[in-house]
């Protein structure tokens, strides 16, 4: 990352992302409640308007404590609804 | 029109997935539009030596099964903005990936990008067939060491005979990357000189990257070497490797990593 006497050392860094990463890999076949908000939050929206799926843009951040699931969806005036974000944090 | 390019080598662990974020990254540090591509479908490890695992949102076989759209399943870099990532889906059906379905992808990637980087699975299986299928340019990522020339070999076999390019009598543009390259101990025979890998192999040279504890930092920082590290010696020869690929001549050197010899002479650092 930076060079000079007093790098940071980098397995604390490694065991940390690994902890995270697979505290939700190992619920995989369980429930990852993120995934489902993000099918359900589409589903939703999908059954209301007709949205261009190109224009769903959706991400997801998954954190130590707390991840965020952020769904930025373009609705066509058009449909006489005004444009939406919906945003959920977990 | 992208180029696709397959990093492959049969054999496992030789360095293919930190080679292709480290070969992307140098590409896309100069300006070109990549997106790398994890194949290993139940294994995907793309995503976490970049530094993206928190953020996979789709993936490969969501787009080939048509439940994400290519666009949602790409993740863009957060340091290099032209630099994207398609991760593979850690599904245990090894069959998730069809053929028709990965030469949709690329079809649809190809006009978009510059470089439409493949990182293979390890093995000669499904996973590393689809991967070489539709590919411009083979990287042969070798170690030199026996089993690694071996498999090597056999990739190359391959790729002269399941890939597209093959079937249609044309030929996929093979190069041989040498990773974890000690130039002292090839010196002192304790290891496969570099003119007896490319007396054997007899596929022209890419890039030689040195042995060096700065990609196993990389890839505990999650960055690809030559944005974390861009002065490091791996890194440098990285970034050389990357403007041969453009076709640009760049003198080839053994490089030899100082650092490595200093801490030969007084010890290892503590990690």
């Amino acid at each position: 990352m930076r060079l000079g006497f007093f790098r940071r050392s980098s397995a604390p860094v490694a065991r940390e992302r690994l902890q995270i990463l697979l505290e939700f890999e190992r619920r995989i076949g369980g429930s990852d409640l993120i995934a489902l908000l993000r099918d359900e939050i589409i589903a939703v929206i999908t059954k209301h308007v007709t949205v261009d799926p190109e224009k769903i843009q959706v991400k997801i951040d998954r954190g130590k404590t707390a991840s965020m699931l952020e769904v930025d969806v373009e609705v066509p005036n058009s449909y006489g609804a005004l444009p939406a974000t919906v945003t959920e944090a977990m | 029109m992208g180029k696709v390019v397959v990093v492959t080598s049969g054999k496992g662990g030789v360095g293919k997935t930190t080679s292709t974020a480290a070969l992307g990254a140098a590409l896309a540090r100069n300006g070109q539009k990549v997106v790398v591509i994890d194949f290993d479908v139940g294994l995907r490890n793309l995503d976490l030596v970049m530094g993206a695992e928190r953020r996979v949102v789709f993936d490969f076989v969501n787009v080939v099964q048509g439940a994400a759209k290519l666009s949602q399943a790409l993740i863009r870099d957060k340091r290099v903005e032209t630099l994207f990532l398609l991760p593979a889906s850690q599904t245990r059906d090894k069959d998730a990936l069809t053929e028709d379905g990965v030469a949709r992808v690329i079809r649809d990637l190809r006009p978009k990008f510059d470089w439409v980087i493949c990182d293979s699975p390890a093995g000669i299986e499904r996973g590393a067939t689809l991967a070489m299928r539709h590919a411009d340019t083979a990287i042969v990522v070798t170690n030199p060491e026996v089993s690694s020339v071996r498999d090597s070999d056999r990739i190359i076999g391959l790729l002269d005979a399941k890939t597209e390019k093959a079937e249609k009598g044309e030929r996929v543009d093979k190069h041989l990357l040498l990773t974890r390259y000690d130039a002292g101990r090839a010196a002192r025979g304790e290891m496969l000189t570099l003119e007896d890998v490319l007396e054997i192999l007899s596929t022209p040279l890419l890039g030689i990257i040195p042995e060096s504890e700065e990609i196993l930092r990389a890839s505990n920082f999650g960055s690809p070497i030559t944005i974390s590290n861009p002065s490091s010696a791996p890194a440098r020869a990285y970034a050389d490797a990357a403007r041969r690929l453009r076709g640009e001549a760049v003198e080839m050197s053994i490089p030899g990593d100082k650092r490595s010899i200093l801490s030969k002479l007084f010890g290892r650092r503590a990690a």
